[in-house]
């Protein structure tokens, strides 16, 4: 059904803009892939399903003319950040809003399935019936999302200038969303140490979690790589790998609009959105700021005030 | 030396453990979800049920190794006098390469080729190869995107292992492949396995079948018209991020970089493997870079798997079709779509400089 409605709502745009991003099917069933559409024959590849899960808004701000791109109401923040950031003219940005009741953690999916290739996979809206040589499985899709779905505060894309299905109303609590963090601080420090350290470790330093980041934006010149200054060496070590993603981590401070694009991309499997969210926690108690939601907004990293409400040293 | 043995899987870790008296093992062990090649410990976990995230590449081409180290010497008598000192250490102990499989082994191959031969070989990856076994597992059938049987391997293929082992009646029949895995499999955990031969074949033949060839209709060559239009490029790879998780997972990349990691009087230089997709890769000194965008990069990538090497080495592709490219792709890019569009006999630049041209992937 919206499929349809977002197919009609791209032909109706394409158009007046350069290019239309959305998803089409990739190498399987359980995959989908970006589809950068610049003529109306290549409208029928378009996809909506449980597996669009990449945050399609990443490609913004390399954009060079005016485009449209199709978001999740996760990824809308995204657009809502660049636009704070000026990082995106929004004039050459038409949104087009995708209502979502969840998606699928490729991951989990696989797990589910003991890895086994896919053959064809259905999917419903609440559940996704997977094909392998072994058999059929039906999976309903809470089992199998990625933790953000869990505590979504944001079905309905916050901007959107078109709307491919009905606006849906969030049902999860709003204090739910960090409460895997919550969990987290709760652990003695010991524990959080054998946590992470074992975790990070297994980081092979390819960088897909920074390049898939929306909010990334030192591009090319990450300290990550750079020889001046030279903050991390190329060895592979426990040291540089921990020193990059708490780098990463910091740079994302007030900025992570918390689309999971780093977690999701990471093929070591490493839970590396939860040092960002973390920090996020501790902005949004400090500021009372959440990144990615009003355009009128200012990060509270752009901004420097003699006086904050919350900040004790500055009332000396 | 029997060459056709049987391990039951019960027996896996007391072989593991007897390789490891005199050779450091690499194996695959499960960390969480994630399967890496670590060096075994008892405490680690082996998982041979599907293929690791990371080939065992790193056993015999570390992600970094320090060639030689320095350090600065100041001569009391003449202080404007400073003398470097170098050492380097290639005494490399005895490994074994446990539980990689087929397409693993023979990504060893492809680096053999260019880090040992008569005109320039590399000490270290050439006597880490030398003193290492590589013991393989056959894949029972395929995984996401791999499809091995395209570039000239199979899931049971022997290129690049000393033993292969196939999974039968709970456990693994082995073959030696060489004189090294003949040696392996002297240890006395393993019973004699010709009876198993039959079975480990038509194991090894259904996995064979059911293994994609993704080049099936192809020319066997490159388009080379194809490969040069800069609009094939922008359309096949406008979405990928420029990240380097397809050249770390991958078993045949071996590009690498030099770097002196150096404190105040003491230093290393390191030599770490890089990744061509990276803006790095190419920079050079003066601040030119022949390779500016991703476009450029990532054709580079192909090209050098499919198109040079190949040119280079008789034919021989830099590829073994493992799938981790594929199936770690942030953005699900497909290697094996891209080939297949540059090898179609049919394939016409023109049509791709042509609006409506796409790449399914």
């Amino acid at each position: 059904m919206s499929t349809q409605k977002l197919k009609e709502i791209i032909t109706k745009v394409l158009p007046d803009v350069e290019t239309v991003i959305c998803w089409q099917e990739g190498f399987d069933k359980l995959n989908v892939t970006p589809i950068f559409i610049t003529s109306p024959e290549q409208v029928e590849k378009v996809v909506w399903n449980a597996a669009c899960a990449q945050n399609l808004a990443s490609y913004l701000p390399s954009q060079k003319k005016k485009v449209a791109v199709v978001v999740k109401g996760c990824d809308s923040r995204t657009v809502i950040q660049y636009m704070q950031e000026g990082l995106i003219d929004k004039d050459n940005v038409v949104v087009i809003g995708m209502p979502c009741k969840g998606i699928i953690s490729k991951k989990k999916v696989q797990k589910a399935i003991n890895n086994e290739p896919v053959e064809e996979v259905t999917y419903t809206d609440d559940s996704i019936k997977v094909k392998t040589p072994s058999g059929e499985k039906t999976i309903a899709i809470k089992d199998v999302w990625p933790s953000k779905c869990a505590t979504c505060q944001y079905p309905t894309p916050i901007i959107a200038d078109h709307l491919a299905a009905d606006a849906i109303q969030s049902d999860k609590p709003a204090d739910s969303v960090y409460a895997d963090i919550a969990e987290l601080e709760a652990k003695t420090l010991e524990e959080r140490w054998a946590y992470f350290s074992s975790q990070f470790d297994k980081c092979i330093r390819c960088y897909a979690c920074r390049n898939a980041c929306p909010m990334c934006v030192c591009q090319d010149s990450c300290i990550a790589e750079t020889r001046d200054p030279h903050w991390i060496t190329q060895r592979m070590n426990f040291d540089e790998k921990l020193m990059f993603h708490m780098i990463h981590s910091l740079h994302l401070a007030g900025r992570c609009v918390e689309c999971g694009e780093c977690e999701r991309v990471c093929p070591m499997e490493i839970p590396v959105a939860k040092l960002k969210k973390k920090i996020n926690k501790e902005m949004k108690e400090l500021f009372d700021y959440t990144p990615g939601v009003n355009p009128e907004d200012k990060p509270p990293m752009f901004v420097f005030n003699v006086d904050e409400a919350k900040i004790k040293e500055h009332k000396l | 030396m029997a060459d056709k043995g049987y391990l039951p899987k019960e027996k896996i870790k007391e072989f593991v453990e007897a390789l490891g008296k005199d050779a450091a093992v690499y194996a695959p062990s499960l960390e969480g979800d994630t399967i890496i090649f670590r060096q075994y410990s008892p405490d680690k976990e082996i998982a041979l049920d599907r293929p690791a995230n990371t080939p065992p590449k790193g056993a015999i081409y570390p992600q970094s190794e320090t060639l030689f180290s320095f350090e600065f010497k100041k001569d009391q008598a003449t202080p404007q006098k400073m003398d470097v000192e170098l050492k380097a250490d290639l005494d490399f102990p005895k490994a074994v390469v446990f539980g990689g499989r087929p397409c693993d082994a023979r990504g060893f191959t492809v680096i053999d080729r260019v880090f040992i031969n008569p005109e320039a070989s590399d000490p270290y990856y050439e006597r880490r190869r030398e003193n290492t076994t590589i013991i393989t597992k056959c894949c029972n059938g395929p995984y996401a995107g791999c499809f091995c049987v395209g570039v000239g391997g199979g899931p049971a293929s022997r290129e690049g292992s000393d033993v292969v082992m196939t999974e039968v009646d709970g456990g693994y029949y082995m073959e030696a492949v060489t004189d090294k895995g003949k040696a392996a499999m002297s240890l006395p955990m393993v019973q004699d396995g010709a009876s198993y031969e039959a079975k480990a074949k038509e194991a090894n033949d259904r996995a064979t079948a059911a293994v994609r060839n993704p080049f099936a209709q192809s020319a066997e060559k490159v388009n080379a018209e194809l490969f040069d239009s800069a609009d094939f490029w922008d359309k096949v790879i406008a979405k990928c991020v420029s990240c380097g998780a397809c050249t770390f997972l991958c078993p045949t990349c071996y590009c690498f970089n030099i770097t002196d990691e150096q404190g105040i009087m003491t230093g290393e230089r390191v030599r770490s493997w890089d990744s061509c997709m990276f803006q790095h890769f190419t920079l050079e000194t003066s601040g030119h870079n022949p390779r500016p965008i991703k476009n450029k990069r990532f054709r580079n990538r192909v090209g050098h798997k499919f198109y040079y090497y190949p040119e280079k080495y008789e034919g021989a592709i830099a590829c073994t079709g493992c799938g981790r490219c594929i199936r770690y792709c942030p953005v699900s890019v497909d290697i094996s779509e891209i080939v297949g569009y540059l090898r179609d006999p049919k394939a016409d630049p023109a049509q791709w400089a042509a609006e409506k041209k796409d790449a399914k992937n």
